[in-house]
């Protein structure tokens, strides 16, 4: 069997997985699904880093690999897991838009994302250039699935699998970024994501919930 | 045309039209040893159409002449339907009458009939039932087209033979367009099959039922063709996902000896796929109605990002 041309076409499996994933999480309606799902959404950005990696060589990937996987597959779940415990919503989401209606929306997204990325993608030589019509596709869904939701946690799972995506595009137009700023970028998501878990418990506090439209209304009446 | 392509053609409707009920009864047999239940055994559906044509066919008084062709063409529908599917071998005289687009047609014009039937004799069932069935028909055919177009650029064509042909002699590569159509394929044939999560096929509660309470006013013959149709059109769908997903071991042209390899491989395949069917919907549960929408809007999205992902990654 030829093996060195399926090692490329599992780059595009890993890409079409997280644009699958993607989906799911726009159209999930369980904060602990989305959790899942998210975890698998990093598990896909690892998988996809390593082909990278493997197929062009490039040892500092392994690294950015490794830390994907420690950060977005094991160490942000975990401490998802832990605020939803604490702040004991395990269930439902609210949309603002019904669920066919933002699919619908979706396709159109990603048809704008792959219009864009043509031209974007003939000038990087990369094996992933085709790919990068898909990371953009997921930073758009990821950015509607926040626009969409009214409560914080699903909010800030989209801000993290559109830092995912980002992550995805990064290496696959340009071989990822350099070793400093990504370790900038990691920590800047441990750390938001922390200070995002201090929030949501002030936002409880305040409001008797967790549903951010009350944040408009700040003044005193 | 040789001989060899006819006796295929008519291997292949005798095949479907003996082995749809078998089908059936297999699968009821898998549902039945995972819910921990005793089967009624693998020949039940036999059992039963054997017994609906030996019963008298009652007819209700207001009932137009339309009620009483309405089994004969959907019968005839599927039996075609299943002359086209390619399940033994790529050479079927029949084809060239029919594409993918077409199938879609045909399955559309058998569910016409059934829905103006059910209403023609003008309980409130049989338009509840109608009604039910109209709305996931036209949320499921789109879904189905792009399923097969997505299946139609890959192998530039849309006759299913020639889509067949081309997608077994490629060589092994991965394909996520394809992989996003067979989800969303999965999904339509739940959905018009009326099997589990969209449909319980074991109930007569009013409040769920969609397949029967359009069929509630026939019996005897025409329930026993309407049955046997139902078989038929899940066998169709079956062989339709082997020869789109998995067509490997298919029988080419100018080749009857290939034809004693392709049975065993159909057997296997449909066997196997009856039991992932009964897993399926013994792990999961009846959705609500109005939540369908939802599901085959995600079967449609599943297709359409299939034909996207091939148009972006060219595979």
């Amino acid at each position: 069997m030829d093996f060195d041309g399926l090692i490329p076409q599992l780059l595009n499996l890993f890409a079409s997985a997280m644009l699958i994933l993607a989906f799911a999480m726009l159209s999930q309606r369980r904060i602990l699904r989305l959790i899942h799902l998210f975890t698998l959404q990093g598990l896909s950005v690892v998988g996809a880093t390593l082909v990278v990696a493997w197929v062009t060589g490039q040892h500092h990937l392994y690294f950015s690999a490794a830390l994907t996987l420690l950060l977005k597959a094991i160490l942000i779940p975990w401490l998802l897991h832990k605020l939803i415990d604490r702040l004991n919503v395990r269930w439902d989401i609210e949309t603002l838009l019904n669920i066919p209606t933002m699919m619908l929306v979706g396709i159109v997204l990603v048809i704008i994302a792959f219009n864009l990325a043509g031209p974007i993608s003939q000038l990087s030589g990369s094996i992933a250039r085709g790919t990068l019509g898909i990371a953009l596709a997921c930073v758009l869904l990821s950015f509607m699935m926040m626009i969409t939701r009214a409560k914080a946690i699903p909010q800030v799972i989209g801000f993290l699998a559109m830092e995912n995506a980002l992550f995805f595009a990064a290496t696959a137009a340009t071989y990822g970024m350099p070793m400093v700023v990504e370790l900038g970028i990691a920590l800047d998501v441990l750390v938001g994501i922390l200070i995002l878990g201090v929030f949501m418990f002030q936002i409880r506090e305040q409001f008797d919930s967790l549903d951010i439209r009350h944040l408009e209304k700040l003044k005193e009446d | 045309m040789s001989w060899t392509a006819w006796l295929s053609q008519i291997l292949a409707i005798v095949l479907a039209l003996a082995l749809a009920p078998l089908l059936m009864g297999w699968i009821n047999q898998c549902r039945a040893w995972l819910q921990g239940r005793r089967a009624p055994g693998i020949g039940q559906p036999y059992r039963l159409l054997h017994k609906l044509f030996h019963k008298e066919s009652v007819i209700a008084e207001a009932a137009s002449p339309f009620f009483r062709a309405a089994p004969y063409v959907v019968f005839g529908c599927m039996a075609l339907a299943c002359g086209i599917v390619p399940t033994l071998s790529t050479e079927l005289p029949l084809s060239p009458a029919a594409d993918a687009i077409a199938l879609v047609g045909l399955f559309a014009v058998a569910r016409v009939f059934i829905s103006l039937a059910a209403m023609d004799s003008g309980t409130a069932f049989g338009s509840l039932g109608a009604r039910r069935e109209m709305f996931i028909g036209f949320l499921a055919e789109p879904a189905l087209l792009a399923v097969f177009f997505t299946a139609s650029l890959i192998s530039q064509s849309t006759a299913l033979t020639s889509i067949v042909e081309n997608l077994a002699h490629k060589e092994f590569a991965i394909y996520p367009s394809l992989a996003f159509a067979g989800i969303a394929f999965c999904c339509v044939s739940f959905a018009e099959n009326a099997r589990v999560p969209v449909d319980n096929p074991a109930t007569h509660l009013e409040l769920t039922m969609i397949h029967e309470a359009l069929i509630l006013e026939y019996s005897g013959r025409h329930l026993a063709l309407i049955e046997w149709a139902a078989a038929l059109k899940l066998f169709a769908y079956s062989c339709l996902g082997i020869a789109l997903f998995c067509p490997w071991g298919i029988a080419e042209a100018e080749d009857p000896l290939a034809l004693l390899v392709a049975l065993p491989a159909l057997f296997g395949k449909m066997a196997a796929g009856g039991a992932v069917l009964a897993l399926i919907e013994t792990l999961s549960a009846k959705m609500r109605i109005f939540r369908v929408p939802e599901f085959l809007a995600t079967a449609f999205l599943l297709a359409v990002i299939g034909m996207l992902v091939h148009f972006l990654l060219g595979v």
